[in-house]
């Protein structure tokens, strides 16, 4: 391939793995904390997932980066502005409520995303893709029943998740913002453009909510910044604080 | 197994000539190694120390996810962070099969639950420990979790069904927990200065509040006594620990670790390691609450269950919705 399509392939391949190891970071911060034991299973088995998915990805970018470097390397001497994850992924759990109505957005995108990349013209991005599937088709049908059952359960658990959504949506957007890099991925039968998933996006969103009984905002307004690293929020260095502290802190151990 | 001092009738074993009939049947069924099903008779006595010795186990589980959670988000590698993950997820799993075998004996797992937050029903002490560096980790799954199946093994051959079987379970899992446990350790016992430091400092806390968690000695209980007629304990306490030094020393000595005790020696007259005992005042404080983490540990289950309320209720309430729109459907 040529070389700006290395340099786009590396780019979608961090905001792959970025995303599933910022989101996994943020769900397993959970543990032993979850309303219900059952909850804490499956917020373990979520955020072991993406873990999961996070070493494939960015196991694959550190090839592709081609500088001799491993998935850990790129988990955990990065500094903020490399990282390439979407703003919604790094935004503090809140509420049970909060968590999930991020975690179905996150899922929603993943679920349509995944079998489409799972037809990729790079194989080993079909390859992710196809282990991923399965998982995130589990993940999306737990996290939308339990927006369904949360927005249409108690006049609390309504007004929380409502609450969710609105703080929430306006970091749905990015997802979907397409650059020169996504188009050219897109061209060559690599990953789809980004933009191209909205509808089908759209269309899944608006029939989750209505059966919790939620209301999607009217305004469409998309925070962005993290999908390019042009500006994260201020949350992400606090997870790197945390998440890189040992690798930081004794330079060259193995463990 | 997490059970510390379970209470049983405290009356001793009872004469087989004082038995009623429905008792004596019970026992010679035990003594058969016939395993007790939840809808067979049993003594009243039976069905409560089980529930409190299951239902100790399960608290245990659930409480045990937190000192390791403490570091899942500071886990070194994808890796490490992975099996921490996994690790914790079981264990969350034990406390779901624990808590359901305690329900066939009659008793919810909200009950239960109350019961913990009261400090009506106890944990295990090893859980009110800080974990304060990442060998901590490895010491948790080598002793901890060695400790634990020790004490799991044989209440695999235990005669109540259900807690029988929860137990095959468990066992596959705490081995696997801990060799990743003692893999934890090796890699640090052979790393840098630091990390050295990081496991020695670890298994000079860890030592004897493992060694705790087979609690005192229970040669002289009447409580023991009972629990071992009626085959929900299979061994004294005191063998188990001692078990337990004996096969943990020799991997000290791999690591190339020094277990903290001047007086541990090869006892070649009685084929055991002789050791000292754990400071059993230190003991009945953590018990009563005095230990370093009992406060936080509780007040962190106490805050997820109150924090948790609305989204039980929620649920709640959205399945009774369906299902009453499902029967007007119909």
């Amino acid at each position: 391939m040529a070389d700006i399509d290395q340099t786009a392939l590396l780019q979608f391949l961090l905001r792959m793995g970025d995303n599933t190891l910022i989101l996994g970071h943020r769900v397993s911060e959970w543990c032993g904390k979850a309303p219900v034991l059952e909850e804490d299973i499956a917020l373990a088995n979520t955020a072991l997932d993406l873990i999961g998915q996070t070493q494939l990805w960015l196991g694959y970018a550190a090839e592709v980066q081609g500088e001799g470097k491993s998935a850990d390397d790129l988990a955990f001497l990065r500094d903020a502005w490399d990282f390439r994850n979407v703003l919604l992924v790094e935004l503090p759990n809140g509420d049970f409520g909060q968590t999930l109505m991020r975690q179905f957005f996150f899922d929603a995108w993943s679920s349509i995303l995944m079998p489409r990349l799972a037809n990729s013209a790079d194989p080993r991005i079909a390859e992710i893709a196809e282990k991923a599937t399965k998982e995130v088709a589990y993940h999306v049908e737990r996290s939308a029943d339990t927006v369904v059952g949360l927005g249409d359960g108690t006049e609390e658990s309504h007004t929380r998740m409502q609450a969710a959504l609105d703080y929430l949506y306006p970091y749905v957007g990015e997802f979907f913002l397409s650059d020169e890099g996504d188009a050219a991925l897109a061209a060559a039968g690599i990953a789809p453009d980004p933009a191209s998933l909205r509808s089908e996006y759209d269309t899944f969103v608006e029939r989750v909510m209505a059966r919790a009984t939620l209301t999607l905002p009217e305004d469409r307004f998309a925070h962005s910044g993290g999908r390019n690293g042009r500006m994260h929020t201020e949350h992400l260095g606090h997870i790197l604080t945390q998440m890189q502290w040992l690798q930081r802190a004794y330079p060259g151990n193995t463990w | 197994m997490y059970a510390q001092m379970v209470k049983s009738t405290g009356k001793g074993v009872t004469p087989r000539e004082e038995m009623s009939d429905e008792e004596r049947a019970f026992q010679d069924r035990v003594d058969a190694d016939i395993k007790i099903e939840p809808r067979d008779w049993m003594p009243e006595g039976y069905r409560k120390t089980l529930i409190r010795q299951i239902g100790q186990h399960a608290h245990s589980e659930i409480v045990g996810q937190l000192p390791e959670g403490n570091w899942i988000t500071r886990a070194p590698t994808l890796e490490r962070k992975m099996i921490l993950l996994a690790k914790v997820q079981d264990e969350a799993g034990h406390g779901l099969y624990l808590y359901a075998a305690a329900e066939t004996l009659g008793i919810t797992r909200d009950d239960m639950t109350e019961q913990l937050l009261s400090g009506k029903m106890k944990y295990s002490s090893i859980f009110n420990y800080p974990t304060l560096t990442w060998a901590d980790m490895g010491a948790v799954g080598w002793l901890v979790d060695g400790a634990a199946i020790m004490n799991q093994v044989p209440l695999q051959r235990t005669s109540y069904g259900p807690y029988s079987r929860a137990m095959i379970r468990i066992c596959k899992e705490e081995s696997f927990h801990q060799r990743q446990g003692y893999d934890i350790m090796m890699k640090m016992a052979q790393g840098s200065e630091a990390q050295k430091r990081m496991a020695q400092d670890a298994l000079n806390r860890f030592w004897y509040p493992s060694l705790m968690m087979f609690g005192p000695s229970d040669a002289e209980s009447v409580h023991s006594a009972q629990s071992m007629a009626w085959k929900i304990k299979m061994n004294t306490n005191d063998e188990l620990r001692q078990k337990f030094v004996d096969q943990t020393v020799p991997q000290a000595e791999f690591l190339g670790l020094t277990v903290p005790d001047e007086n541990l020696k090869w006892n070649e007259d009685r084929g055991h390691y002789d050791f000292s005992q754990p400071d059993w005042d230190e003991f009945f404080n953590v018990l009563k609450g005095n230990g370093p983490c009992n406060a936080e540990r509780l007040s962190a289950r106490q805050k997820a269950w109150d924090e948790g309320q609305w989204v039980r209720d929620g649920l709640l309430a959205h399945a009774r919705k369906s299902a009453a729109r499902k029967v007007a459907a119909e």
